[in-house]
């Protein structure tokens, strides 16, 4: 029974509007109620200020539709401003993009050449991508810019599987051939570390080995590019075709996407991670709100992903700020921008600060100029959170938007843990899963497949001491805790793979996993059953045999 | 949900007044077309142009130069397969298929007979039977966020393969979306309303396009569905996908001979 003011039109935004939202959910009486509150203007919100309330009775799953209706309710349509004389702010997304295509202004919707910075590709679509481009630009074509292009091999390594292994050979002879400067390459399959070029996990490769800067445009034939946002970049990722005109002329014609704003304030409570905010956050007005006090409410959530949903940014910048985004490593803001493209986002993008520059500059010597946002620039959507309401979330299956709260799925039994991933498998993440084993002492009841993304986070696993754990370094307690081995780092079984994966779900089992998707099949079997989680549920479920909530051990 | 949808009186040209519309070619010998779709010729011709009136595709054999129909006059007729939302490209091309590499027309089978393959046993219906290459749906009609997940190109390619013509989504995702236009490989339309509410596999489909958008017709039910205008991805599959829209431009040349 949906009040009047809901649209059940699918979201188009005609012009950049500024919107705030409130939307919670509480129950009286076991019936469940949502209240929301919109504040179209540019002030934070307060008591009043509000409309007036909206009620909608919810019943069973309808919360999806529901939320992406809200956001559809809410952007006004206004005639599009772009046309007159003058010029709004622009965004960093903007920003980025008008500088990499010499124009001093571009607005959402603009379609524009865009030089291009970096291009990465992998084994999987690195063939293809080079294929489409000799076939277009010739035989004896040679790339844009042989030092630009970078070639990391990560997807179907470790296995026996002919063609994936031919995959890898293509991509040396093409490398060999146009003397592409990086090509993380491996031989011996047997022994990873055998390999001193191999690297792993193309995203959090790209980072650790300097390729993300601020301001820079980056483009990838993998759809988790996106991570690389979290250095102030445009990132975003391509199809073979696009990979193949980018090798041959170094541009790419994009459209400008319009950007939608989530401000993250608030300490991070100790069991979050980000993994938690991309997945869900509460949405609390900053200003003194009474009327939130005097309700009991179920519980307050807003997911990021699981608000907007699975579409809800698409074609869409996710724009990530606030006091908290400025408090999280670069690892964890590549965690947050790595699952943009659940939502449908074009791009995710994060100011960078001391923190991103510290890091890039211990990486990399090449100059780079970062961008912000305009104070003056417009954007589509604008979305506040206050993360110190926010409790450890999982997905459920199949979608990344099915979201829930981990303790309220305490009682669905598990099969297994698979922690790896570039969402969830670089050495912060692991660090956290072993803060929580150690914290805990105790076993694991299920296999819990580790599998660092890249070869260096697999020496940090076993060589940095975990703080607070007197020394003892995460592969130690990982051993204690009776976890398998940490395995060659790789893709691994986040998509399944060739048969002999390691940690494929061969069998329609239950597996709390660190990783991005959990669409039907995604490990594997088509039976499966995937929750998304952070390294902190994920340990807490394998302690447990349960999806668990992390504060059972770490408070 | 369905009665509140819009739809229009059926307005078809009598068969009489209106030559037969040209089909699909080559890619569907085994396209069935029902009885009750009496404008129809009973046999699948070859266009007489000799060029395909599907997109001009990005192969070698036609780049730059392919059909020189505008979209105007873009027809695309068949038997439709019906999903649901958020077909993610693991459902449309299991991962494990993701190594196969469709430049030789043995891969570009092996694709085929894979497409849609990732479904859940739940749709009973496959795309495409097992043993065959080729689907005997040439449309594919979907709700929401149609080609979410993976960036790999495998997910259009591998419909194309199997002789899908046209996707008619609600939503698509966006790197499925421009990898399609960029490919060339299936036609990516959207719809105004849920579509995939109202029709059925195997109900028998036309679908029309113009410049301001097109009209998808379902024969075996009699309504016909508005769709939205191509848009900015017009041009680039006017001229054949990313590379001939790149060379129309002046951007970059022709391939040079080796």
């Amino acid at each position: 029974m949906a009040s009047a003011v809901i649209s059940s039109s699918p979201f188009v935004c005609k012009s950049p509007a500024r919107v705030s939202i409130i939307i919670f959910h509480f129950s009286v009486s076991n019936l469940q109620f949502s209240y929301m509150v919109v504040n179209l203007g540019h002030k934070d919100l307060g008591f009043s200020s509000f409309r007036k309330p909206s009620q909608i009775s919810i019943h069973g799953c309808q919360k999806k539709s529901i939320s992406r209706m809200i956001v559809s309710v809410m952007a006004p349509q206004r005639s599009s401003s772009t046309s007159g004389s003058v010029k709004t702010g622009m965004t960093m997304t903007e920003k980025i993009l008008a500088k990499a295509a010499g124009k001093s202004h571009v607005v959402p919707g603009d379609n524009i050449w865009v030089n291009v910075d970096v291009l990465m590709t992998h084994d999987v679509c690195g063939p293809g991508a080079f294929g489409i481009f000799k076939r277009e630009f010739g035989e004896n074509a040679k790339v844009w810019d042989s030092e630009k292009i970078i070639v990391i091999p990560d997807h179907y390594i470790f296995t026996t599987d002919k063609r994936a292994n031919r995959n890898v050979d293509i991509m040396r002879e093409h490398c060999r051939e146009q003397n592409i400067k990086y090509f993380y390459d491996i031989t011996d399959l047997g022994d990873f570390r055998a390999n001193p070029d191999y690297k792993g996990v193309c995203h959090v490769a790209l980072a650790q080995e300097g390729h993300c800067r601020p301001g820079e445009v980056l483009l990838g034939t993998d759809s988790h590019t996106c991570t690389a946002g979290a250095f102030g970049q445009f990132a975003t990722g391509i199809g073979n075709t696009d990979a193949g005109f980018v090798l041959g002329t170094g541009k790419i014609l994009l459209k400008v996407p319009p950007t939608m704003r989530f401000i993250l304030d608030g300490e991070m409570p100790s069991y979050l991670q980000a993994k938690d905010l991309i997945l869900q956050a509460s949405v609390i007005c900053l200003t003194d709100f009474v009327f939130l006090t005097i309700i009991s409410y179920r519980s307050i959530i807003t997911v990021i992903i699981g608000e907007i949903s699975v579409a809800g940014a698409t074609y869409k910048t996710m724009e990530f700020s606030g006091t908290t985004i400025e408090s999280l490593t670069m690892e964890e803001r590549m965690t947050l921008c790595n699952m943009v493209v659940e939502a449908g986002g074009k791009n995710g993008v994060i100011p960078p600060d001391a923190t991103t520059f510290n890091y890039v500059e211990n990486r990399t010597s090449v100059p780079f100029q970062p961008v912000y946002s305009d104070g003056n620039a417009s954007f589509v959507a604008d979305y506040r959170f206050d993360v110190s309401k926010l409790e450890p979330v999982v997905a459920k299956p199949h979608s990344p938007d099915n979201r829930a709260l981990a303790r309220e799925c305490k009682d669905v039994k598990i099969d297994r843990v698979y922690i790896g991933s570039c969402t969830g498998g670089k050495t912060e993440d692991f660090m956290a899963a072993a803060k929580l084993f150690h914290a805990a002492g105790k076993q694991v009841k299920v296999p819990t497949f580790l599998v660092p993304a890249t070869q260096k986070v697999w020496m940090d696993v076993y060589a940095l001491p975990v703080p607070g754990a007197g020394g003892k370094t995460c592969a130690q307690i990982f051993e204690e805790a009776g976890c398998d081995t940490p395995t060659s780092p790789s893709c691994g079984a986040c998509l399944g793979g060739p048969a002999d994966t390691y940690a494929r779900l061969n069998e329609p089992q239950v597996c709390v996993s660190t990783t991005n998707r959990n669409f039907p099949g995604r490990m594997g079997h088509k039976e499966g059953q995937i929750y998304l989680a952070s390294p902190y549920t994920a340990a807490a479920s394998a302690l447990t045999g349960h999806v668990t909530d992390p504060r059972e051990f770490l408070q | 949900m369905a009665s509140s949808l819009p739809t229009l009186s059926r307005a078809l040209p009598s068969s009489s007044s209106k030559p037969p519309s040209p089909l699909v070619p080559f890619r569907s010998p085994s396209l069935k077309i029902t009885t009750s779709t009496s404008f129809l010729p009973t046999s699948i011709s070859l266009s007489s142009r000799g060029a395909s009136f599907a997109i001009p595709r990005a192969t070698p054999a036609s780049h730059g130069s392919g059909s020189d129909e505008t979209l105007a006059k873009t027809t695309f007729h068949g038997l439709c397969f019906v999903l649901k939302d958020n077909i993610d490209t693991d459902q449309i091309i299991p991962a494990d298929k993701a190594t196969i590499f469709p430049s030789n027309q043995q891969e570009r089978d092996e694709i085929a007979s894979n497409a849609l393959s990732g479904l859940p046993d739940s749709h009973t219906t496959r795309f495409v039977e097992p043993g065959e290459i080729k689907s005997k749906y040439s449309i594919i009609i979907a709700g929401e966020n149609f080609g979410c997940g993976s960036s790999r190109e495998h997910a259009p390619v591998c419909l194309g393969a199997a002789g899908a013509k046209a996707v008619v989504a609600q939503t698509y995702a966006r790197i499925f979306f421009r990898n399609s236009v960029a490919t060339g490989e299936v036609f990516p339309l959207e719809s105004e309303v849920r579509v995939c509410d109202e029709c059925t596999t195997g109900d028998t489909v036309t679908i029309e396009l113009r410049d301001s958008g097109g009209l998808l017709t379902n024969h075996t039910t009699g309504k016909q569905y508005k769709l939205k205008a191509i848009g900015d991805a017009g041009p680039v599959i006017d001229a054949g996908g990313i590379f001939a829209y790149a060379r129309k431009m002046g951007m970059i040349p022709s391939p040079s001979v080796a």
